[in-house]
């Protein structure tokens, strides 16, 4: 993601980086300019945008994002360099030579009002009837610009369809201001190629394959367009109304389930810094606004652990004792974005996914079976809601194979946002609530499930646990408290080898399947992790290749860059900075939580003793916690 | 004033410089012995500016490119002629192909490029073709191919890409897009083609008249050509003219002809307006028709298209600014609603639902987009619009029938 040497966006998208000098102390390695009659010296390269950044001044953009390529096409950060005749677009000038920069000079006051002016024209409806209201970047600029009326007229009618074909995102692109930032996510930050403009001049539009339903195209739902859309051309699809509906029908056992990663951003949506995680406040929050029983998502976590965790030691048993072929390396199955992805570019791959369902589609099967039964319920009358950082994980509950329970086993995924709203229609500011704890049966989770939150906390809680499994020492005799840091931080690519030198009991859990650990003694475990679908296809064709990834054991892949934390349900901004706060706020809440382990959830070993009596991968828990996967491809009928 | 158009008897035409006599491979033959630098010093003496439009010194661009340090690069000819008016690079693909393709070959000589490129317009397929076997008649006398004329190591061949249709593909940024298999939309500059072209590499992009010039200006010498034109526009320019008058078609002039001489030698009569420079040009009324065709006073690509006195300017207007509401890529904002809000405004025109204020700020708008557009379609597309509302101003706001009278 880092890395933008390899972007398969066209060159007209593309920025013009000029390799910054090692040492920009040295004669020739940085310039002097003056930008608004002040002198700024900046690294050879550095784009006037990044300058002016730097040194506190404030140039407003609009195509310009932290994330993606530079397209240069809003034209609204445009800046007059002193002997061009034209005014020029700051976020793609590379300063190369001793220039005069003017930001806010009358010619460039007049050209950002006018090209502010024509967006309006053309931008439909109004501001307090959209859901981005407060958070558009169009609606900022044009106070900042004090724009008090139309001068270019208004558009009357809309002129595009809405499509809200796909049960994760929907574009309303009447409201789309041409910015390209999906275009440049989908097809450069995410390598998936689902958006493009279409047709020319004033006819221009943003769509898909011959403008085809968002549904029927090889979108993997991952929704980071919408993270990115300036305004509210993109949104995920609402079950707020249904919720609602579910909430006050008094037949309806309405529970929700809170991913871990909403818990960290959410506070954002009450216009808080992001970092800090508002586990206890939002469960009251939730009972407060009509909510029979609130779960934890990271109890399924943990019990994914052992799920996914068990098929490993069974994958890796059937390779090196009985030396069958088996699909390795085994790939993680808890992002749907990435799973779709797999689906439709890597079909062939699908036998190397985990069979284990995400974490979200486990709790569905639990809450409408174990659950039911042991609270008495009919398990028709229950509504189950997740809250996930996510679009894709609407999609995913809507699966049909995903009904393992007899029952939709979760009826709706609702985002971060949605929820924030649904907590702000209810008078309540999340803040101010006092903390409470998780309902029983499910009871608090451990940190291993609370890390799936961020890149690398997949493979961090598997390790956390395989570790202690196999050699029977605690982790924090490897690692310094638990932390296994090789898996850790927001590099694309991350490889780690663990060689198993003893090897301890097996536990009772398992001793069935597996006799003893000697098989494994000698043996270098590899593991590797990759977040965002375009370092994910980085890793996927080296395996293809028969490189190093081929070689490894197990591979976490997150569809969003950042993992689950920057996922497209997430609240709205997103920058680099801000997904490094919300890991923090996870890897904080971690550190201070009693169990860290998902082995030592007495919870998820409570349920195989009463449950899942067949233990982890046995025939209840592969009815309920595993599922199949389709060969999609890329060529949809 | 001497100037022969095409002359069916020997099918062949005769101008001073691009029409003078040249014979395939000549200039080929002449370069074995020629070093790249003596070759660029002959075009910096001919003074030769690119002959698309924007009028960029010729061996400015071919140094610059020769400069740049890469394994590979290109030089393209760009052959997408649409702008509005013009057909003179159809005449010279179609009847002097020579002087284009050894052109071509000359450029690869000097700025180091083994590969050439023609970017031909998707309206001319039908020279695809003709074009093609021409290529293989060069590589047969071994004019294209490996060791050229026995030259060791002086490789080049050239292909031909077919356009789609796009007008903004003859902006070269745009064009090399669209080389590279994308939509046709104008890149960022920096960086310029000649460091960062077709994938990544230095690339020459020229129209297909300046290469015509290269391979004259090779033959006779640099300063040869600077003999005529004028001091800043030297040599001759290929007309395209079109419209009312009475022997259009594509003639060669030297630069700093008056419009008047021109109109006379076409047999334009009763002329009211001139449009210099194609859709993106300027429109001069009569009282202008003494003002010169130079980059000193009135810079064009050479399309010339001429309108008598019966012809409404509010519909040539029109016309123009429903050329750029289609044509523009869609990519920037000034260019794709710009043009649009421009139109509207000829629209209310029309209808004489207008209020001067508003005339006014459109050509306010029309100010920014030259100065915020990405490219040269949106920096040029507002031309008419300002100045044939300028240059006839009382025709267009004393209409008959629904204008508003001047009110």
């Amino acid at each position: 993601m880092e890395d933008k040497t390899t972007m398969r966006a066209p060159v007209s998208q593309k920025p013009h980086i000029i390799p910054k000098p090692e040492h920009p102390e040295y004669i020739g390695g940085s310039i002097t300019v003056e930008i608004n009659e002040k002198k700024i010296t900046v690294p050879f390269g550095t784009t006037i945008l990044e300058a002016c950044r730097q040194n506190q001044i404030h140039i407003p953009t609009l195509c310009y994002h932290e994330d993606l390529c530079i397209a240069g096409v809003c034209r609204v950060c445009v800046v007059e360099v002193e002997g061009m005749r034209t005014l020029q677009a700051s976020c793609a000038f590379p300063i190369t030579a001793p220039i005069k920069i003017k930001t806010a000079s009358p010619a460039v006051r007049k050209a950002r009002k006018h090209i502010l002016d024509l967006i309006l024209s053309e931008h439909y409806g109004e501001c307090y009837s959209c859901f981005r209201n407060n958070n558009c970047e169009l609606q900022t600029l044009a106070k900042e610009y004090g724009v008090d009326h139309y001068n270019f007229g208004h558009i009357k009618s809309p002129r595009y369809e809405v499509d809200n074909s796909s049960y994760s995102v929907v574009r309303d692109m009447d409201k789309c201001v041409l910015c390209k930032r999906c275009v440049r996510t989908c097809i450069d930050l995410q390598e998936v190629g689902v958006l493009e403009a279409i047709n020319r001049g004033h006819e221009t539009h943003i769509g898909t394959f011959f403008d085809k339903p968002l549904a029927e195209v090889i979108c993997i739902n991952c929704g980071q367009c919408i993270n990115r859309c300036p305004t509210a051309a993109l949104r995920a699809n609402d079950p707020r109304d249904e919720i609602w509906a579910a909430i006050d029908d008094p037949t309806k056992h309405v529970v929700i389930q809170t991913a871990p990663s909403p818990r960290a951003a959410i506070g954002e949506e009450f216009g808080l810094e992001p970092g800090k995680s508002f586990t206890g406040e939002l469960n009251t929050a939730l009972r407060r606004i009509g909510f029979d029983k609130v779960f934890d998502t990271n109890f399924t976590a943990d019990l994914t652990i052992f799920e996914e965790g068990t098929e490993l030691i069974l994958r890796l048993y059937k390779a090196l004792v009985k030396k069958e072929p088996v699909a390795l390396p085994q790939f993680t199955s808890c992002s749907p974005g990435w799973v779709k992805y797999l689906e439709h570019f890597y079909p062939d791959y699908i036998d190397n996914l985990s069979t284990a369902k995400s974490p979200q589609q486990m709790f569905g099967a639990l809450i409408k079976t174990y659950y039911a039964k042991k609270m008495n319920i009919d398990p028709a009358n229950i509504v189950s809601v997740a809250v996930m950082p996510c679009s894709a994980k609407k999609f995913e509950c809507n699966r049909p194979e995903m009904n393992s329970s007899g029952y939709k086993d979760v009826d709706y995924g609702l985002t971060t946002r949605e929820l924030a709203q649904m907590l702000k229609e209810s008078g309540i500011y999340l803040p101010e609530m006092p903390k409470s704890d998780f309902d029983d049966p499910f009871g608090d989770a451990s940190g291993a499930g609370l890390i799936f939150g961020a890149t690398g906390g997949v493979m961090e809680a598997a390790l956390r646990t395989i570790i202690e499994f196999v050699t029977g020492k605690k982790v924090e005799d490897v690692f310094a408290n638990a932390e296994i840091i090789p898996v850790r931080g927001f590099e694309g690519i991350r490889y780690a080898e663990l060689p198993i030198t003893e090897v301890g009991e097996v536990p009772e859990l398992i001793k069935h399947l597996v006799p003893d650990w000697n098989w494994l003694k000698g043996v270098t475990l590899k593991v590797a992790v990759a977040h965002g679908t375009a370092n994910a296809k980085k890793v996927m064709e080296d395996i293809k290749a028969g490189g190093r990834f081929s070689q490894c054991h197990f591979i976490e892949f997150m569809a969003c860059p950042g993992g689950c934390i920057g996922g497209g349900g997430q609240p709205i901004p997103t920058s680099p900075e801000i997904r490094k706060m919300r890991a923090k706020a996870i890897y904080d809440e971690d550190n201070s939580l009693p169990i860290r382990k998902s082995h030592e959830n007495r919870h998820v070993t409570d349920i195989y003793k009463e449950f899942l009596t067949d233990g982890p991968c046995g025939h209840l828990s592969h009815k309920l916690l595993h599922t199949h996967y389709v060969k999609r491809g890329k060529y949809i009928a | 004033m001497e100037a022969i158009i095409f002359n069916p008897k020997e099918k062949r035409r005769s101008g001073p410089v691009i029409f003078s006599e040249y014979k395939r491979g000549d200039a080929i033959r002449k370069i074995l012995t020629m070093s790249r630098e003596d070759i660029l010093f002959e075009l910096k003496d001919s003074k030769l500016k690119g002959r698309g439009g924007a009028g960029f010194p010729t061996s400015t661009k071919w140094m610059l490119t020769a400069a740049a340090k890469s394994d590979k690069k290109f030089i393209v000819c760009n052959a997408d002629e649409g702008e509005p008016g013009t057909f003179k690079d159809r005449v010279l693909l179609s009847e002097y192909p020579e002087l284009v393709f050894d052109g071509m070959v000359i450029g690869g000589y000097t700025i180091g490029a083994q590969q050439g490129i023609l970017y031909l317009r998707g309206e001319y397929e039908y020279l695809l073709k003709p074009l093609e076997d021409y290529l293989e008649e060069m590589r047969k006398d071994n004019l294209l191919g490996n060791n050229i004329l026995g030259k060791e190591g002086f490789n080049f061949d050239i292909y031909i890409v077919l356009g789609s249709g796009a007008y903004v593909c003859g902006e070269e940024t745009a064009l090399i897009e669209s080389l590279e298999g994308h939509r046709g939309e104008p890149r960022n500059r920096p960086p310029y083609p000649i460091n960062t072209g077709y994938l990544g590499k230095p690339t020459c992009v020229n129209n297909v008249e300046t290469l015509c010039a290269v391979t004259h200006i090779v033959m006779k010498g640099g300063s040869w050509f600077a003999k005529f034109g004028t001091d800043k526009s030297t040599g001759s320019k290929l007309f395209s003219v079109s419209g009312d008058c009475e022997k259009p078609g594509v003639y060669e002039l030297p630069w700093g002809t008056k419009v008047s001489e021109l109109l006379e030698l076409v047999g334009a009569k009763n002329t009211k307006a001139v449009q210099i420079g194609g859709a993106s040009g300027i429109c001069i009324p009569k009282s202008q028709f003494d003002r010169t065709i130079a980059y000193e006073d009135i810079p064009t690509g050479g399309s010339i298209i001429i309108f008598n006195e019966s012809r409404d300017m509010l519909h040539v207007l029109k016309n123009f600014m429903e050329f750029f509401v289609e044509e523009s890529c869609g990519q920037c904002t000034p260019c794709r609603i710009g043009n649009y809000k421009l139109l509207e405004g000829v629209e209310m025109i029309e209808r004489g639902e207008y209020t001067f204020s508003y005339i006014n700020k459109l050509k306010d708008l029309g100010r920014t987009m030259q100065v915020t557009s990405k490219c040269g379609l949106g920096q040029s597309s507002p031309n008419p619009f300002i100045s044939i509302l300028e240059n006839f101003r009382d025709e267009i706001f004393n209409r008959p029938n629904g204008g508003r009278n001047g009110r």
